[in-house]
């Protein structure tokens, strides 16, 4: 490791030097799922825009590619989109939440507050399981409605 | 310094004036986002999504829409601050200019693609229907 040489300057070690913590986590993961949601949530939400001016029939296109094609004979293109679009969705899900609850952890740092190692772990910590939970109470929620 | 080093060139200028502009616009935004698209959040749980019909009315409310062009507006607004930070954090190098240009398009124009995709359906002609103007 780096600071035991003669001579040298004080270098700040490099990632893999740092035990993985819950704050720096929540931390990558913040930026991870807003980027997930600036990029394919935004293009998303402008497609599914798009389909709903572009009337009856465009919409139902939409719906078959990302979700569910009713015809009885589904293309392998539609097999694979209706499975890959519910993965996103799911992906986008808890990347909402993730995005929403590590950014109200940060509209509380920004106050001074929660900087204390045991407090900034505790909260680093709920944020990413109210994350999981929150994705996970919304799809079943989902599921319940749709069996 | 003075020999055209980065520091050369601002050393004695002061701040810019504008550092703290960045990460207001940033927490301002993300208030407007917990609220619009909380909102947008909630009304997908709620819409029957496979119908059309019933998602056109949804957005075709002239408060739904309002709310949906606020809610673009904070969203991208809010995702070009932070995709800017990302770029200037991981693109080095010329590219940094053209992926920040590119960033811009990306924001600007997913922005003006979806209010005006708002205000056509909003603003659409009712086709049919019992007691149309």
């Amino acid at each position: 490791m780096a600071g035991n040489e003669p001579n040298t300057r004080p270098r700040a070690p490099h990632l893999q030097v740092y035990k993985w913590g819950p704050a720096m986590a929540v931390s990558i993961l913040h930026r991870a799922s807003g980027d997930g949601l600036a990029i394919v949530g935004a293009c998303l939400f402008l497609w599914w825009l798009g389909a709903i001016a572009a009337g009856p029939d465009a919409y139902a296109a939409f719906v078959a590619c990302i979700w569910h094609d009713p015809s009885p004979e589904i293309s392998l293109f539609h097999q694979i989109t209706n499975i890959l679009g519910k993965v996103v969705l799911i992906g986008l899900t808890w990347a909402f939440f993730q995005h929403l609850f590590s950014g109200l952890r940060h509209l509380v740092l920004d106050t001074g507050a929660g900087y204390e190692l045991k407090t900034n772990k505790l909260w680093s910590t709920v944020v990413i399981a109210a994350g999981v939970f929150a994705t996970a109470a919304t799809w079943l929620y989902i599921m319940a409605g749709a069996l | 310094m003075g020999d055209g080093s980065h520091l050369g060139k601002v050393r004695g200028l002061g701040s810019s004036g504008h550092g703290s502009q960045h990460w207001l616009q940033q927490r301002l935004t993300a208030l407007g986002n917990i609220l619009l698209v909380g909102f947008l959040f909630v009304s997908l749980i709620r819409l029957p999504l496979g119908d059309h019909a019933a998602v056109l009315r949804w957005a075709s409310n002239p408060m739904v829409a309002l709310a949906l062009i606020l809610m673009v507006v904070s969203v991208f607004w809010h995702l070009r601050l932070g995709l800017t930070v990302l770029i200037e954090d991981y693109v080095h190098g010329p590219i940094r200019l053209l992926a920040l240009v590119l960033l811009n398009f990306y924001a600007i124009g997913g922005a003006a693609y979806g209010i005006f995709t708002i205000a056509r359906i909003a603003l659409a002609p009712v086709v049919a229907g019992p007691g149309g103007m």
